[in-house]
C-alpha cells in the first residue's frame, strides 16, 4: 500500500487503540452512540462475536445475540466513531473464526466454553 | 474557475464526525508551474498552461525544453491549458494544494480505464434478451432488435451496440475536499474519480 494511504489511515490507530482485544466466541458489550434529534444517548449491545471481517479501515465485526427469542446480529466497522466503548465479558474458546453455525442453535446448544488461561 | 494537475494515488475510507463512513480518494496534486500564459494579442484567446510532474531532459524534445526554459523550469510530463482562472497568474508562477479549501466541492477530469470491446450490457446498461428459463439457451446478453422492418429499411446512425468501451475523458463534479495535506501535496477527496492509480488527474473549483 502506498504510504500517502497509511499516513490518511493513520488517524484510525488512535482509534483502535481504544478498544480491547477480542476476537471471534468472546461475549462483548458494544456501548453504541445513539442521536436522537440533538439529543445523544449511549445504548449497550451485549452478544456473541461470531466473526471479524477485513482489515484496515474496513474491518468489521458482528455480534449475536437472542433479543426476545428472536436472533439479533449487528455488524460494527471497527473504527466507526459511533462506538463509544467495547467491553470484553467472557474469552471463549473456539475452533473457527466465523461461527455461523451458532445461527442453527438455540439455548443449552448455543453456548461457548470459556477459555481457559 | 482555478484548477490544478494531480496524480491519482488509491483509495481508502474516512469516518465523518456524523458517524458516517465515506468512501475517499487520494491525490497527488501540485506543485503545478504556469509553463505559459495565453493572451488575446499573441494566440488570439486567453489561458494559461500549467504542468505538472517531472520528466528528464534526454526524454524532452528540444522545442519543449525551449518552451520550459522559458517559464525557468525543469521539464513536465503533463500540460494541461485552462481558459479561464481566476487569479492572474505569471509565467513561471507555482500552484499548490493550497489553493483549494477543505469543505469546498471540486471536479475531477480523468480518462477512465479501458476496458476492451464489451457487449451492450455492460456498455450501455442493455438488460439482455429474454430469462434463464423457459427453454431459452442463448441470447441472454444479446442487444435484441436493432430496428423495424422494410420501413425505414435501415439501422439508425447512434444506435447503441457492442464496442470498445471505457478510456474515454470523464467528469465526476461535486467532490467535496475532505482533507489537504500541504506538506506532502495531498489531497483527499469525497467519492471515486476515473482512471488507474498513477493516472493524470485535473481538479477543477
Amino acid at each position: 500500500m502506498s504510504d500517502l494511504i497509511k499516513l490518511v489511515e493513520a488517524e484510525n490507530a488512535a482509534r483502535r487503540a481504544d478498544h480491547p482485544e477480542f476476537a471471534a466466541g468472546d461475549t462483548i458489550n458494544v456501548h453504541v452512540k445513539i442521536r436522537e434529534g440533538n439529543k445523544e444517548r449511549i445504548q449497550v449491545f451485549q452478544g456473541l462475536v461470531i466473526q471479524r471481517k477485513n482489515s484496515g479501515a474496513g474491518e468489521s465485526f458482528t455480534v449475536r445475540k437472542i433479543s426476545n427469542g428472536i436472533g439479533v446480529e449487528r455488524i460494527f466497522p471497527i473504527l466507526s466513531p459511533n462506538i463509544d466503548k467495547i467491553e470484553v465479558l467472557r474469552r471463549g474458546k473456539v475452533r473457527r473464526a466465523r461461527l455461523y453455525y451458532m445461527r442453527g442453535k438455540q439455548g443449552k446448544a448455543a453456548r461457548v466454553k470459556e477459555k481457559k488461561k | 474557475m482555478s484548477g490544478i494537475i494531480g496524480k491519482k494515488i488509491g483509495m481508502t475510507s474516512l469516518y465523518m464526525e456524523d458517524g458516517r463512513s465515506v468512501a475517499c480518494t487520494l491525490i497527488e496534486a501540485g506543485p503545478c508551474v504556469v509553463t505559459q500564459v495565453k493572451t488575446v494579442e499573441n494566440e488570439g484567446y486567453n489561458a494559461v498552461q500549467i504542468g505538472f510532474g517531472e520528466k528528464k531532459e534526454k526524454h524532452t524534445t528540444k522545442s519543449l525544453l525551449g518552451h520550459f526554459k522559458k517559464a525557468n523550469t525543469t521539464p513536465k510530463k503533463k500540460l494541461v491549458e485552462f481558459r479561464t482562472f481566476e487569479q492572474p497568474l505569471n509565467l513561471g508562477d507555482v500552484l499548490t494544494v493550497e489553493m483549494l479549501e477543505v469543505g469546498t466541492f471540486i471536479d475531477a477530469v480523468g480518462t477512465s480505464k479501458g476496458k476492451g470491446f464489451q457487449g451492450v450490457v455492460k456498455r450501455h446498461g442493455f438488460g439482455g434478451v429474454g430469462g434463464q428459463t423457459h427453454g431459452q439457451h442463448n441470447r441472454g446478453r444479446h442487444p435484441g432488435s436493432i430496428g423495424a422492418c422494410s420501413f425505414p429499411s435501415r439501422v439508425f446512425k447512434g444506435l447503441r451496440m457492442a464496442g470498445r468501451t471505457g478510456g474515454n475523458r470523464v467528469k465526476v463534479q461535486n467532490l467535496e475536499v475532505l482533507r489537504i495535506y500541504p506538506d506532502k501535496n495531498l489531497l483527499v477527496v469525497s467519492g471515486s474519480i476515473p482512471g488507474a492509480k498513477n493516472s493524470y488527474v485535473i481538479i477543477e473549483n
